[in-house]
């Protein structure tokens, strides 16, 4: 009891002590603040990358595609643990618009856009056609022409604030996909001077993914007009990918075993058929394993970031450490006092921890309540700094990031104020030590002195 | 009277660089209970080492302290603290009050010590009236609330007092108690304690001031490390 009411007192009547809480408040609101925007933008990359693959992707590495990919996808569609499956085909190609010499490389992906739909996030990207992704490649202004969907970054057209601008209906836009059609063994299809497959499309939606190279380079197109300009309509026809998302409750990782198991057996049965040897590139992954190439650097990123936090620990550890040898040199006189009173080495210790904890809790408490309020505020506060001074964190114009992620997660808080006071703690472990351990009638003699 | 406190032979020194400095050389001395006693002698004699050996602050070479026929070297940390804490009280030259805490709280600390968090909490009213009534003996109870830096040399000194006597200790010990004050304030503290004394308050106080010593019942002469 009197050991916290010295504790107390310790710490509101002495300067330093505020300095030492400053010092923990000022790491543990570093730590809330970035460790929030870091994970918040994790996750969603995470989750973004999740709603453009689907749960699980079995894809060939090669632009050759693979064969009997449309009777493995019917397959799946009877197994209980898949839910919707979407083939797709994946080219380059050339993209222009009639009458212009201009034209600009892009990746297409051939897609049924219900089917795609309901296997990834893909409906929810369409600006137009959102509700009813299965209308995806119908363009407003005339359904009965083969449309297709631009990833929203090539059509242009960001404010400042990173918010697209789009107009109330479609514009009527004609626009040329062309591609070199290859055979299943990599070849070109065609000779001479027609090497090259073109098609018209009409612009109907947009896509925004939320990825930077889908929507800055991606078109989707109708499946079977992509499987006509990359070659891949056979007999026998080819596919780039299937995209499955797994019945509710099925694990990606178990599901993912499972259909590398149907793959496995299926690929065997169909071994001593023509065009077997496109199997043999497919590979079965989870749609963590399928985009980790994504995912994998912003995963580092924040790993790295977990580590300078653990040495922005240690540094905390060391402030409160070095404040406490100061204050227990400072306290010597009192320690000798403890002593002719009759305190235990405990007890005068525990004072000293007791004031570490209040420097750790007060601390936390000031950077966790800081860390939230600027969390609270951070989109509004990053808009006024846009206003008045043209300042962004991130430039919307160019970084794929709508608002600056700030859900704080309150297990994590709670886990960085526990480390905080812990470190308190550790850092004036030592100090307090030393204090329990002083020899009392030196420290009353040099304090006479 | 009885004999409350008995030291045989004590021996203590301190190494000075590669010498060693002895500074008490086999003292034999008693104090019975009742008895103001005081420990004279020159700067350097030795007189507050010995204070702090009887008081268990310190531990002596060679020798044994006995308190109440109980031997000082044989009780553990423990037992150690528990003698400081209640069967003697310490009276410091420079006072040695908590800046932190006010009168009141200095003087009820040592009671605070002594009791678990559920003993305070339930004896805490009487501690804080006795203290109040040691406050009040001291003159000072018109300062409980004030800082230890806001007082008066004296009043500083008398505070320390009442902390000493807080646990009604059998012995109270005081070094030197009067030598940071003026003649006429350490004439005061010199009242105060013989007030107490006469009250059957059991004293034994180092000075090297002849003309305290002199009002002591009992003057033991250090010099050189030995009783003259």
């Amino acid at each position: 009891m009197y050991g916290w009411k010295l504790s107390l007192r310790y710490f509101f009547g002495r300067g330093i002590s505020i300095l030492a809480a400053s010092a923990v408040a000022l790491c543990v609101f570093i730590v809330v603040v970035v460790m929030t925007v870091m994970s918040g933008l994790v996750r969603d990359f995470r989750q973004k990358n999740h709603d453009f693959t689907g749960d699980c992707v079995v894809a060939a590495d090669s632009l050759v595609g693979f064969c009997y990919g449309d009777e493995f996808a019917a397959l799946l569609k009877s197994q209980s643990l898949v839910r919707a499956v979407s083939a797709t085909v994946y080219g380059v190609g050339l993209l222009g618009m009639p009458g212009s010499q201009t034209n600009f490389g892009v990746e297409f992906l051939g897609i049924d856009p219900a089917g795609h739909s309901l296997a990834t996030g893909f409906g929810q990207t369409l600006y137009y056609n959102a509700k009813d992704p299965r209308r995806a490649f119908e363009p407003l202004y005339g359904p009965e022409l083969i449309g297709c969907v631009v990833g929203v970054d090539l059509m242009g057209g960001r404010d400042a604030d990173g918010n697209y601008v789009h107009s109330e209906r479609p514009p009527l836009m004609r626009l040329t996909l062309s591609s070199f059609p290859l055979t299943e063994k990599g070849g070109l299809a065609r000779g001479g001077l027609d090497l090259v497959s073109s098609r018209e499309f009409y612009f109907s939606d947009v896509s925004h993914s939320g990825l930077v190279k889908p929507d800055g380079q991606m078109i989707y197109i109708p499946l079977e007009e992509a499987r006509r300009l990359c070659g891949m309509d056979g007999p026998p026809a080819r596919i780039s990918a299937i995209h499955i998302r797994f019945s509710q409750g099925v694990k990606s990782s178990e599901g993912t075993e499972r259909v590398r198991g149907l793959w496995q057996e299926f690929a065997a049965s169909k071994k001593e058929q023509g065009g077997a040897e496109t199997l043999g590139d497919v590979r079965v992954q989870s749609w963590k394993e399928y985009r980790r190439e994504m995912i994998a650097p912003m995963e580092k990123e924040q790993a790295m970031m977990s580590f300078l936090f653990v040495m922005l620990g240690i540094i905390t550890v060391f402030i409160v450490f070095v404040v406490f040898y100061m204050v227990v040199g400072h306290k010597s006189r009192d320690i000798g006092i403890f002593k002719s009173i009759g305190m235990s080495q405990l007890e005068i210790g525990g004072v000293f921890m007791g004031y570490a904890a209040i420097v750790g809790v007060l601390g936390s408490a000031v950077g966790i309540v800081g860390g939230w309020v600027f969390l609270w505020r951070i989109n509004e506060l990053e808009g006024w700094l846009f206003e008045h001074y043209h300042w962004q964190l991130w430039d919307r114009t160019i970084y794929a990031i709508g608002r600056i992620p700030n859900e704080v997660s309150w297990p994590v808080v709670a886990a960085i104020g526990f480390f905080a006071v812990g470190s308190c703690l550790f850092g004036a472990f030592l100090p307090s030590a030393e204090a329990a351990r002083q020899d009392a009638v030196r420290v009353l003699q040099v304090s006479q002195v | 009277m009885d004999q409350i406190l008995k030291a045989s032979g004590i021996y203590k020194s301190y190494r000075m660089g590669k010498s060693r400095l002895e500074v008490l050389k086999g003292v034999d001395l008693s104090v019975s209970d009742g008895e103001f006693a005081v420990i004279a002698g020159a700067s350097g004699s030795g007189k507050s080492t010995l204070l702090h050996i009887l008081g268990s602050l310190d531990r002596p070479d060679g020798g044994t302290v006995e308190f109440q026929g109980k031997r000082l070297d044989k009780l553990g940390g423990r037992g150690l603290n528990a003698f400081r804490n209640r069967e003697v009280g310490f009276v410091f030259q420079f006072y040695h009050l908590l800046d932190e805490l006010n009168l009141l709280e200095n003087v009820c600390l040592p009671a605070m010590v002594g009791h678990r968090p559920v003993g305070w909490i339930f004896r805490r009213g009487n501690i804080r009236r006795r203290a109040m009534e040691l406050l009040e003996l001291m003159g000072l109870a018109d300062r409980v609330r004030h800082k230890p830096y806001e007082l008066s040399g004296g009043e500083r000194q008398r505070t320390a007092i009442a902390r000493a006597l807080i646990n009604s200790p059998k012995l109270l010990l005081a070094d030197e108690p009067t030598g940071n004050l003026d003649s006429k304030t350490g004439n005061d503290i010199l009242k105060v304690l013989k007030d107490l004394n006469r009250q059957g308050q059991t004293l034994l106080m180092v000075t090297h001031d002849e003309r305290i010593a002199c009002q002591a019942g009992r003057v033991i002469r250090l010099a050189d490390g030995r009783i003259v």
